[in-house]
């Protein structure tokens, strides 16, 4: 947890030497408080004050690397508790499981449809992360032959999951280079798997019903040299494992409780599908580094991997789309033109609208910083000069025959200074998006 | 090793807000339901007392729905011409704790109906069934205003829960609510000082803070969801942390939203990518649903009977 400067105050050498370039060792403390400044300029200070201030700026949740390449995932670091006090920085890994005994046909089948788990929403990809690899054959050669398919036959990250010391390692034989998470540690078996761990660097899970244990197990882990643990508690019931994971979440970083200092996987309790995913979207609200499922149909991992691009977007920073003329349905040269902004909550509300009203059009989203039309009108961010140019930028003259422009009511008021600037009509549309079906149905025909 | 105390007590708690009214009461319901009255977060009962569980109101409307996809429509098919009918339906079979009836049909462009008919489609549905009632207006201000008067009246003693009350509409709606016992929907845009607002404007007409549920408007998964899942938080975070005025519960209106959306209409043949048309809108409804209850809501709207039973089952798993 960050040192107030004060606090940090009180471990400097307080002699005001000026030696680190500041006037006195209030105003060194209070801009390394600030981080606009570094410890080493301070040639007096001591072995205490560097380690207390050292561990207080090595982050309260550790990051955990797993995979190489394009498709590694990095989880945990995260600040806040509530995504509105900054933001949720390092999406939850979403991993579906296969299993290392199914027969070869269904085996390379069920990899072929993980594989392509991936959708576009609002022009960017989402897609999974890890494919969880069970050892449920028990058998070491059958474990390393299916690690060894995977790891040729994928572009994911993989969770190898084996309680046996002996399968890990015969596994980790045939793919520790794509550095997997070894899943599988518990109160019996951690050293060895630490051990392995460490050997074949690779960041490794450990197992408890409780946090207490967990707790424990992870202190020992550190000590043999393993850094990048990942947190799984155990347990059938979702409500308990919704309440570990907050206590997690909030002992790091509330109580800079370094034993649950890291992110957590977690399974989901026995269910139906529906609620594995209800499940799954819970955890990754409320704290998960990786949720993994058994799911592998899109209509049930697409919502998932929304939930995850909506929570996780930055709260501060408003979603935009690309500020260019959209297409809704098979527009034409006689198609109505509506413009709005290019925040994406407006824009996506309109088209939602436009596509509900069977009415084929065009929609030129302005570039207003990502703001809505009220916040843009008032800004100044939206004008007849803005709306001009977007409309010579989008050529949308050449596409439509009719010389009619379709505006947001909010802005009604613009009217006549978009009619002289840019020569073409102005209907006032409706102040809502939502009234645009009745709008276009009567007012455009 | 122990680990750290992480429980953190909440100094206020949310209203305790109750809808119906049983004969004894004034009413005619043999069931009421009562939300609020969480003291932690959702769900974090090792805080204090996480209140009542979310109620699930499944919505009736007073027209038929226009552009239902064919997964939703084939279970309100024969019904959706009589709202009553309707209703009993979603009592009876889909595990409706209230009924919410929006009446979409006064609006002037959409049937333009009369106070008389919109009466007795009110009573035929309290005939109907025996839980309580939410009254939605169609967002015209002054239809809501020349309608929801007399439906107020007309149900004077059912402590429904009729809105909603806006900013710039409030007054007319506010006041018959007040005089006719009924509870209120005060309704901002995604706005958190709009809905601290209107509730502070509601309670200077004299209106009880226990009788108030705050609406912020619903953006679905994937059109907005975290935009009222933060303002839905930082609402009931101020109200936990001894803010009364936002310390009412609140309603999303999940059902509409989720079944606009394009992955919940578009058919097999539009969208093979996106998997089977007959479950891809059920689980879009589902887990908006369960994402805004992490958010701390009290009432969530809803259409699809599948969606309802899951959501339902989730509730259960976490209480």
């Amino acid at each position: 947890m960050a040192l107030t400067g004060l606090e940090i105050f009180k471990l400097l050498p307080k002699t005001n030497c000026k030696k680190c370039g500041r006037a006195t060792c209030l105003a060194f403390a209070m801009q390394l408080a600030q981080k606009k400044a570094e410890l080493k300029d301070c040639p007096d200070v001591s072995e205490e004050a560097k380690s207390v201030l050292g561990a207080a700026s090595t982050p309260p949740i550790k990051l955990v690397t797993i995979g190489s390449g394009e498709k590694q995932i990095s989880i945990g670091e995260e600040n806040v508790l509530f995504r509105h006090e900054e933001k949720f920085y390092n999406p939850t890994g979403v991993a579906v499981t296969l299993s290392d005994d199914l027969d070869d046909e269904a085996f390379n089948q069920r990899l072929k449809k993980i594989n392509a788990l991936k959708f576009t929403r609002v022009g960017t990809e989402i897609e999974i992360d890890l494919i969880a690899l069970q050892n449920n054959s028990g058998d070491a050669s059958k474990f390393a032959e299916r690690a060894k398919n995977v790891s040729d036959n994928t572009h994911l990250s993989i969770i190898l999951k084996s309680k046996s010391v002996d399968n890990m390692k015969a596994a980790l034989e045939t793919c520790a280079d794509k550095k997997p998470l070894i899943f599988g540690a518990n109160a019996e078996n951690w050293e060895a798997m630490a051990t392995i761990a460490k050997e074949k660097n690779c960041p490794m899970t450990i197992s408890a019903s409780t946090l207490e244990e967990l707790a424990d197990l992870t202190e020992k882990i550190k000590e043999v040299g393993v850094t990048e643990i990942v947190l799984n508690q155990v347990s059938e019931s979702a409500k308990e494992i919704l309440q570990g994971l907050t206590k997690i979440r909030r002992a790091a970083l509330r109580k800079a409780f370094r034993q649950l200092g890291f992110p957590a996987l977690t399974y989901m309790p026995n269910g139906n599908p529906a609620q594995e995913i209800a499940s799954a979207s819970v955890f990754m609200s409320k704290y998960a580094g990786i949720v993994v499922v058994d799911s592998c149909e899109p209509w049930q991992i697409m919502p998932l991997l929304t939930v995850r691009q909506n929570i996780f977007t930055d709260p501060q920073k408003p979603v935009q789309v690309e500020s260019k003329l959209y297409e809704v349905g098979q527009a034409n040269e006689n198609s109505p033109v509506l413009f709005t902004t290019n925040f994406s909550l407006t824009y996506y509300t309109v088209e939602g609208e436009v596509e509900a009203s069977r009415t084929p059009a065009y929609i030129l989203a302005v570039e207003t910083e990502g703001t809505s039309v009220l916040t843009a009108y008032s800004g100044d961010k939206l004008n007849e000069d803005v709306i001009s140019k977007a409309m010579t930028d989008s050529k949308i003259e050449e596409k439509v025959k009719h010389r009619k422009l379709i505006i947001p009511g909010l802005v009604a008021v613009l009217s006549a200074k978009i009619q002289e600037k840019t020569k073409w009509e102005v209907l006032v549309g409706p102040k809502e998006a939502s009234g645009l079906p009745t709008y276009l149905k009567t007012t455009w025909h | 090793m122990e680990i750290a105390n992480v429980v953190e007590k909440c100094a206020g708690v949310v209203q305790e807000v109750t809808i119906g009214a049983t004969k004894e009461e004034g009413g005619t319901r043999r069931k009421t339901v009562t939300i609020g009255g969480a003291n932690s977060l959702p769900f974090m009962d090792f805080d204090g007392n996480p209140g009542h569980k979310p109620a699930i109101a499944i919505d009736v409307y007073d027209i038929p729905p226009e552009d239902w996809p064919e997964p939703l429509l084939k279970h309100y098919e024969d019904v959706v011409n009589n709202p009553a009918n309707w209703a009993k339906r979603c009592a009876e079979e889909y595990g409706a704790d209230l009924i919410c009836l929006k009446l979409d049909g006064i609006h002037p462009d959409r049937g333009n109906k009369s106070a008389d008919e919109t009466v007795s489609t009110v009573k035929s549905i309290l005939e109907a069934v025996d839980i309580p009632l939410i009254i939605w207006g169609c967002e015209n201000n002054e239809r809501d205003n020349e309608i929801l008067p007399k439906v107020s009246e007309a149900t004077k003693g059912e402590k429904c829960l009729i809105g909603g009350a806006t900013q710039e509409n409030y007054k007319t709606i506010t006041a018959v609510c007040l005089a006719d016992g009924h509870n209120l929907i005060t309704q901002a845009p995604v706005d958190i000082n709009i809905g601290k607002q209107i509730n502070i404007l509601v309670t200077d007409l004299g209106f009880p803070t226990d009788r108030i549920v705050m609406f912020q408007t619903t953006g679905a998964l994937g059109y907005g969801i975290e935009y009222c899942y933060s303002i839905h938080e930082r609402g009931r975070i101020a109200g936990l942390s001894g803010d009364r005025q936002m310390a009412t519960p609140v309603i999303c209106d999940v059902g509409h939203e989720s079944w606009r959306a394009k992955e919940s209409k578009a058919s097999d043949s539009e969208a093979p990518q996106w998997g089977s048309f007959a479950d891809r809108g059920i689980m879009w409804e589902a887990i908006t649903a369960v994402t805004l209850i992490q958010s701390g809501v009290d009432i969530i709207r809803m259409y699809h009977p599948e969606a309802v039973s899951i959501v339902k089952e989730h509730i259960e798993k976490l209480t």
